[in-house]
């Protein structure tokens, strides 16, 4: 622990505020912190969260796939069902940890735990706090992509060398809606409001383009769900593992990028705001 | 002197008194659960009809697309995909609300909350609680499916004339899974993560593999036996039948009521049993 | 005199082997306000449970308004109103919600709960707050909102488990105000304490309660008649010397026919003359570092009775 004083902490209006008192280079003590609950108490839960795209894949991709067939790719590329949707539930998976870690999980520490005051009281900064719950989410994201990607290995829908980079895609998308959603929560008071998480999460994840392509929409419905964060994180994933390369995949990363950014900046933001000022 | 001669004036009012607790205490414990369920009522009514709307328009429209594309206009059963999966929307609607509502709020009736506890306190019987939560539950099951079932015919799902009795199929699905569920969280004294359990291996693999998404027919038959003795299937299939004349011998039809009512049966004694030893010891 | 309204023989009740409250009798009177007093774990709220008609007893005889619990729990509970140990209000629903959802449970039409509901507000000192969050009160609120949902059905008898317990002391007087209200109005009161103050100020007549089984009866004054001196002599000498020169005062005083305690902070000598023993300690030629001259409580029947303190 070192470098912030009590003065770091001195509302802004005295002086400028120096990044020292956002951050204090001491994210990994939150991480810690929340590694060690997580391990002391739902190891399994956080384990058995990996069960769930598989389930789907089983489910959808050799269950429903026999009513399918094959699908074709933009390039013209045929790809059996099952090889369609894995990396779509690979994005899907990436999603649902990272929100359900940076949403629900800091609005209970934040409403009830208080967890933050108590930190924040520390040398610990805002920008410690954000990130270190963020890389906590990223963790669990790593986890269940690489067990995914095994189960997609054995069952043969790695379709190119590409696949190799759909880890670093993953991490990319999951820190993507880690920050973005712990900054929706900081904004959040009740269970009811939520809720509404969870009215954005479902049609992200029928409608990006995860069972089918978005070809069978009208255009303007088309539009909407690329706009969405979910479909770049699809197509980004399902370029790699289908080795459907090329350079517009640029354009996916790029808007990770900026969602991160942003997620970021507004999170710390906030925290200082509720907390230190 | 023995202590219980009931003779007295006290005890005279007493037994009178009773008489209304004792006759309807289960739907005073129903008044107290919609109540309740009224401090997210918008939530009830966005999730009752917006889930449905995008899992008919996703599933049934979107991936319909494909799936008659590739099977032709009768894709499965003689039927578009639309008409198919539609049912199993219905009867998984149900699942879906008696995994919410049979499982944290008993939780919190009995501990985290418990006013169960207070409710025993008063003239209330144990099994009355139970009773009056599951009432409360089938009323917001009837409200959810009924809404549902009213998109799936502005979607042209339901051919059928008698569709509408899917509803009383999805219910009793809902039910029998429900019971048993309750059953279950009642006798957990902690919550360290049972619940998401639950959640994670039961109610999510269920209602992927029970003949929803496509015939359980496309499992070989080693796999089959999970469709069997889920309630889902039984009500799904069920359902189908009213819904589109779905072709199965009457005995199977039998069969799943015969199911889900036994559910019901033994799910719902489990429970009462077991308020009467948790709030009654 | 009128037939009693709680009537226990020989109460008992078991889990598995261990007997939780091992052969209580006594009885309540109408419109008595009666207490149990003991100490953590003595089976106080075992018993509440059974006369609450919510645990049924292993052995003996109770009878509650003349009605058997076992037989007529719904009508028995019809006529209790039960404060238990930790309010269990609903927090989802707001305050007044509380008490007409409550007052259903009873039976009884919907106005007359409404009606009952703003009175009840009032004489809990809750006016204002009846769409507050169940939450947002303070523990004093709670407590006051838990025992108008008990009044929602106008008991006959009204059983308050550890009423105060966890309230700072404004907040407990607010209380037995209230409580003292009832009790003026004929309420019968049955209530558990390990409180002496609340015992005092409360009961007209108490049972002390050990592991299970009645140590003593009697209302506050008897019961220290007959267990205690009339004034209690504290004396403390630090912490290091309690013990030596409390055996010394014990072997003197205790020839002069004095019970002297010592515990590890004090000495207690139960005189009827507690500054004539000071005079005398003073004149042997030890100096206390302080002294309090008290009248007995029930504290010091409690001790006489079980050798330990109450609040431990």
């Amino acid at each position: 622990m070192t470098g912030a004083t009590e003065q770091d902490f001195a509302p802004s209006s005295i002086r400028p505020r120096p990044v020292r008192s956002l951050y204090a280079g001491n994210a990994r003590a939150v991480m810690l912190r929340g590694w060690r609950a997580t391990a002391s108490t739902n190891w399994l839960v956080v384990v058995s969260g990996l069960f769930e795209p598989i389930f789907y894949l089983l489910a959808m991709g050799i269950g429903l796939g026999t009513l399918v067939g094959a699908v074709t790719l933009s390039n013209g590329q045929e790809v059996s069902y099952p090889a369609y949707i894995a990396p779509a539930l690979l994005a899907v998976a990436a999603m649902n940890g990272a929100i359900y870690d940076s949403t629900w999980n800091v609005f209970f520490k934040m409403q009830f735990a208080k967890l933050y005051e108590g930190m924040l009281s520390t040398s610990l900064g805002p920008l410690d706090v954000a990130l270190g719950e963020i890389l906590l989410a990223l963790l669990r994201g790593a986890l269940y992509a690489v067990g995914f990607q095994l189960v997609m290995q054995v069952l043969g829908l790695n379709l190119s060398w590409w696949a190799l980079l759909a880890l670093p895609a993953v991490l990319l998308i999951a820190f993507g809606f880690a920050s973005a959603g712990m900054a929706v929560t900081s904004y959040m008071k009740s269970f009811q409001q939520m809720d509404w998480i969870n009215f954005i999460m479902l049609p992200m994840f029928l409608f990006s383009a995860t069972f089918y392509p978005l070809s069978v929409y009208p255009q303007w419905l088309q539009y909407v769900i690329q706009a969405m964060p979910l479909w770049h994180g699809v197509e980004l994933v399902r370029g790699l593992t289908t080795g459907d390369v090329n350079w517009g995949l640029l354009w996916h990363v790029l808007y990770y990028a900026v969602m991160i950014v942003v997620g970021l900046v507004v999170t710390t933001k906030r925290l200082r705001a509720l907390f230190l000022d | 002197m023995n202590v219980t001669t009931g003779q007295s004036t006290d005890a005279a009012r007493a037994i009178a008194a009773g008489r209304r607790s004792r006759r309807w205490g289960a739907w005073y414990v129903t008044e107290h659960r919609l109540r309740m369920m009224r401090t997210y009522t918008g939530t009830v009514v966005i999730a009752g009809i917006g889930s449905p709307l995008l899992y008919l328009y996703a599933l049934g429209v979107g991936l319909a697309t494909i799936v008659d594309a590739n099977m032709g206009p009768d894709a499965v059963d003689g039927v578009s995909y639309l008409v198919f999966v539609a049912p199993a929307l219905l009867a998984t609607a149900a699942i879906t609300v008696a995994s919410e509502e049979f499982t944290y709020p008993i939780m919190l009736g009995y501990k985290w909350n418990p006013t169960f506890t207070g409710a025993a306190a008063s003239p209330i019987r144990p099994v009355q609680i139970v009773d009056g939560v599951v009432y409360s539950v089938i009323i917001r099951m009837l409200v959810n499916l009924v809404l549902f079932y009213a998109l799936m015919v502005l979607f042209g799902a339901a051919p059928s004339p008698v569709g509408f009795l899917g509803i009383v199929a999805s219910l009793l699905g809902g039910l029998a899974f429900g019971t048993v569920i309750m059953g279950y969280t009642s006798t957990l004294q902690e919550d360290t993560g049972q619940l998401a359990m639950v959640q994670r291996f039961i109610v999510l693999p269920m209602s992927l593999f029970s003949g929803t998404f496509f015939p359980l027919a496309v499992f070989p038959i080693y796999l089959q036996w999970i469709g069997w003795i889920s309630p889902l299937w039984h009500a799904t299939e069920l359902a189908r039948v009213f819904s589109y004349g779905y072709a199965e011998p009457i005995w199977l039809t039998l069969v799943h009521v015969a199911y889900l009512v036994a559910l019901i049966v033994i799910g719902w004694a489990w429970s009462r049993r077991i308020a009467v030893r948790r709030l009654n010891s | 005199m009128p037939a009693p309204v709680i009537v226990a023989r020989d109460l008992v009740k078991k889990y598995q082997d261990f007997a939780a409250v091992d052969g209580i009798s006594f009885e309540v009177a109408s419109g008595e306000s009666f207490g149990l007093l003991g100490p953590n774990g003595a089976g106080k709220s075992t018993t509440m449970r059974m006369v609450g008609a919510v645990s049924t007893r292993t052995s003996g005889e109770l009878g509650i308004l003349g009605l058997d619990p076992d037989v007529h729990g719904p009508e028995i509970r019809s006529q209790l109103g039960v404060v238990p140990q930790s309010d269990n209000l609903d927090t989802e629903l707001r305050v007044r919600e509380n008490l007409l959802v409550y007052g259903r449970y009873f039976g009884l039409p919907r106005k007359l709960v409404a009606q009952r509901a703003d009175e009840l507000l009032a004489f809990a000192q809750l006016e204002g707050k009846e769409k507050a969050r169940v939450d947002a009160l303070s523990g004093g609120m709670k407590r006051r909102l838990t025992i108008a949902r008990a009044l929602i059905n106008d008991p006959r008898i009204l059983l308050l488990d550890e009423p105060t317990t966890g309230l700072d002391p404004q907040a407990r007087h607010i209380l037995w105000d209230r409580l003292f209200r009832l009790k003026e109005q004929g309420t019968t009161l049955l209530l558990t304490t390990h409180y002496m103050d609340e015992a005092e100020q409360l009961c007209d007549r108490l049972v002390v309660v050990d592991k299970g089984t009645i140590m003593a009866e009697g209302s506050p004054a008897e019961l220290i008649r007959a267990h205690s001196t009339r004034e209690v002599l504290e004396v403390r000498f630090g912490s290091d010397h309690n013990a030596e020169v409390g055996a010394r005062l014990a072997r003197a005083q205790g020839a002069d026919g004095h019970r002297v305690e010592v515990l590890p902070d004090r000495v207690l000598i139960y005189s009827d003359n507690g500054e004539a023993e000071l005079v005398k300690i003073t004149e042997a030629g030890l100096r206390p570092v302080t002294s309090l001259v008290r009248r007995s409580s029930l504290e010091d029947v409690f001790l006489r009775l079980t050798g330990r303190s109450l609040v431990e």
